[in-house]
């Protein structure tokens, strides 16, 4: 029964059907089933049909982000039941995230904290427009070790230099990892300002911080 | 489905209708064959044997226009359900036909095709959705030209499932073609039913029918093979240099072409087609890229129309000598033209420099240019009612629409995506990817397009008629075997 109902919750993530995902978890912990079995094998499985779906070109964005909400909504029943254990889902790292001062493009930033919580990283999202100082007092306040830092205008990416040396002058620049994006950064943008990464995309994003963690 | 547009006024096309018909009487049509000069005699038309000339009454072009068939279809080797529908709001797409050069390589340089060639370009054409049609492409050089003809569509027929468009070079191979055309289809009364090709038949403008097309009209209509009239006006050469005069030639020599096929055989399928051009005044040359031709194409296709004649057009071609930036975008303008005057059927996906040339390249880039096009004919639908306000109201002023459910239910409705061809990429993707132009890219693609094809239903009995067809034909021109083919 719960093996069965285990590939049901995969396949909602696959199909996009959150209030399945939910349904289907709660049935799962009122039968004692443990959340660690269900994230392994019922919401992690999905995840990974669906990032090789978008890999082959079968998916596309909207059901990449419907997959990852399912899987957040059935973390938000899961993540209790873990702490009522002692048990913690280890998470891929901890990120710090936000589109930097002066700039309030949102989506790429979302998608990529979208994809990053949903691959098991531990996201804190500090939303857009924001300044330099609140990125620094973040890794400090959360042991980040990765911080993503997301810039779409040519007058504001220059903020993505700045946050780098305030790492630096705060002294924990090497205890994280930084990693920007954003339409007009190029991966020569991101080496010339000292950063550890960049991506064209969400989902390589993903690649590149599971790269740099490991 | 968006209207069809219309560059005239209706008055205006009741006009060049008349006009039209009114030219049948004075001067009349000249008809360099003599069965068409009887036929039409005995229809009750004013013949001239001597001067070749036939003046046609508005009343028999009138009655040619009640028999003439508003609809029909064309079916693929296998039998299966139609591909091609004539008349109506279909829009198709098959290949420019009868190509007498290939495009060898990127840099522009042109050779004589070869059989092998020819089979690659019917591979490819069967596994490219946007195509719904085969066509006789070209002309294979590594046979005698008196087979030049009959020779393309055995070769077609040796690997194609969908329909084809063709057309005959002389009158006999006409025969041999239909002979290829029966053993395909398995009997003469088969062909009938399902027809398999489409003959284009070419007025020679002005206002004549050349001793063969004629010829070949009047075979195609007597054993119920569809034919396509191509009449090809060239504004300030051999059709009057306004544009909307050279509509009226257009109208003239294609009622005279359906008169002859109905009187033939009433109730004969036969489209509305052309391939017209404006004159280049400088280079004295025939622009496939010209606003004056893609004009001229919208006006005789909305005449058509008007007559409830199922339309074609040779559009979506382009005058450039290398798959480059010209070659492009009078490709886009014509496809695009071409899908809002909703002709039937669009032919010219990869063909250049005029009609004289064929690309591989071109031909694979040219289905891009057919799906933007498709799309944009498609238009702006009505998925929900109130059309957006509601939506609007609850997403608020959060940009969070690509996770809502109403993107998830329309998008893949709404928004079209292109293959790996076009780049929409960011630059560092680009350059990592090597850089490469779209016509490198296209080339790259050719040998994986290939590989998806899969061999038609004809038998081997079946197979082995056509080649003895073939061959018969060919000994009968002094060769002594046909170039072998691949599997």
């Amino acid at each position: 029964m719960s093996q069965e109902t285990l590939s049901e919750i995969t396949q909602s993530i696959v199909l996009g059907e959150s209030e399945d995902t939910v349904r289907l978890t709660d049935e799962l912990l009122a039968a004692n089933v443990e959340p660690m079995t269900i994230i392994r094998e019922g919401l992690m499985p999905g995840m990974n049909i669906v990032g090789d779906k978008f890999a082959t070109g079968e998916y596309f964005l909207p059901d990449l982000i419907i997959a990852a909400d399912c899987m957040k909504a059935a973390m938000q029943l899961l993540e209790p039941e873990l702490v009522k254990r002692e048990q913690a889902f280890q998470s891929a790292g901890i990120v710090v995230l936000g589109t930097v001062k002066g700039d309030i493009h949102e989506i790429g930033k979302s998608l990529v904290g979208t994809l990053l919580s949903a691959n098991g990283f531990k996201v804190h999202d500090l939303g857009v427009d924001v300044k330099t100082d609140e990125f620094i007092e973040k890794v400090k306040e959360t042991g980040a070790e990765l911080v993503g830092l997301s810039a779409l205008l040519t007058t504001t990416m220059v903020k993505q230099r700045e946050v780098i040396q305030s790492l630096q002058e705060a002294g924990i620049r090497d205890k994280v990892k930084v990693m920007v994006g954003g339409a007009p950064v190029t991966k020569s943008w991101a080496e010339d300002i000292g950063a550890d990464g960049f991506a064209e995309d969400a989902m390589g994003a993903v690649k590149i911080a599971r790269l740099l963690m490991s | 489905m968006t209207t069809n547009y219309k560059m005239l006024d209706d008055e205006v096309v009741e006009q060049i209708i008349s006009e039209g018909i009114a030219l049948l009487l004075d001067p009349g049509i000249r008809i360099q064959n003599q069965e068409g000069l009887q036929l039409l005699a005995e229809a009750g038309a004013q013949v001239n044997f001597e001067t070749e000339v036939a003046k046609i009454s508005e009343d028999l072009v009138r009655q040619s226009l009640e028999t003439v068939p508003k609809t029909f279809h064309l079916y693929p080797v296998s039998g299966d359900d139609p591909m091609v529908q004539y008349g109506g709001d279909a829009i198709h797409f098959d290949p420019g036909s009868a190509g007498i050069m290939l495009l060898d390589d990127l840099e522009g340089n042109q050779r004589y095709p070869v059989t092998a060639d020819y089979v690659k370009w019917v591979k490819l054409v069967e596994v490219l959705p946007q195509l719904d049609a085969q066509s006789t492409s070209m002309v294979s050089s590594d046979v005698t030209e008196e087979i030049g003809d009959l020779y393309r569509l055995y070769l077609s027929l040796n690997y194609m499932n969908k329909p084809i468009v063709t057309g005959a070079f002389r009158k006999d191979t006409w025969w041999t073609m239909k002979e290829l055309l029966v053993a395909a289809r398995g009997s003469e009364e088969a062909l009938r039913e399902k027809p398999l090709a489409i003959f284009d038949v070419c007025p020679s403008p002005p206002l004549t029918w050349s001793d063969l097309t004629c010829q070949n009209l009047i075979d195609c209509a007597r054993a119920g093979i569809p034919s396509e009239m191509v009449s090809m006006p060239l504004a300030g050469a051999t059709a009057p240099v306004t544009i909307a005069a050279s509509i009226v030639q257009h109208t003239a020599e294609s009622l005279s072409g359906i008169v002859l096929s109905q009187i033939v055989n009433p109730g004969a399928p036969i489209v509305w087609g052309g391939s017209p051009s404006a004159f280049d005044m400088r280079k004295g040359t025939t622009p496939m890229g010209a606003a004056e031709t893609w004009l001229i194409d919208a006006g005789y296709v909305q005449v058509g129309k008007t007559l409830g004649m199922p339309t074609h057009v040779y559009m979506g071609m382009s005058d450039a000598k290398i798959v480059d930036v010209q070659c492009g975008f009078e490709s886009m303008g014509g496809a695009m033209a071409a899908v809002m005057i909703g002709a039937n059927m669009v032919s010219g996906a990869g063909m250049m420099d005029f009609e004289n040339c064929l690309s591989f390249e071109k031909l694979i880039l040219d289905t891009e240019i057919i799906d933007l096009a498709r799309r944009f004919r498609r238009g702006i639908e009505l998925r929900d009612d109130p059309i957006g306000e509601n939506l609007i109201r609850e997403m608020g002023h959060h940009a969070d629409y690509l996770s809502s459910k109403h993107t998830r239910k329309w998008y893949r409705k709404e928004l079209s995506l292109p293959t790996e061809l076009i780049d929409r990429g960011s630059w560092d993707a680009w350059k990592e990817g090597g850089s490469t132009t779209a016509t490198q890219r296209a080339h790259r693609k050719i040998q994986s397009l290939l590989d998806q094809y899969q061999p038609n239903a004809l038998s081997k009995e079946q197979h082995d008629a056509l080649r003895e067809i073939a061959l018969d034909a060919a000994v009968q021109f002094g060769m002594d075997s046909l170039p072998a083919l691949e599997d």
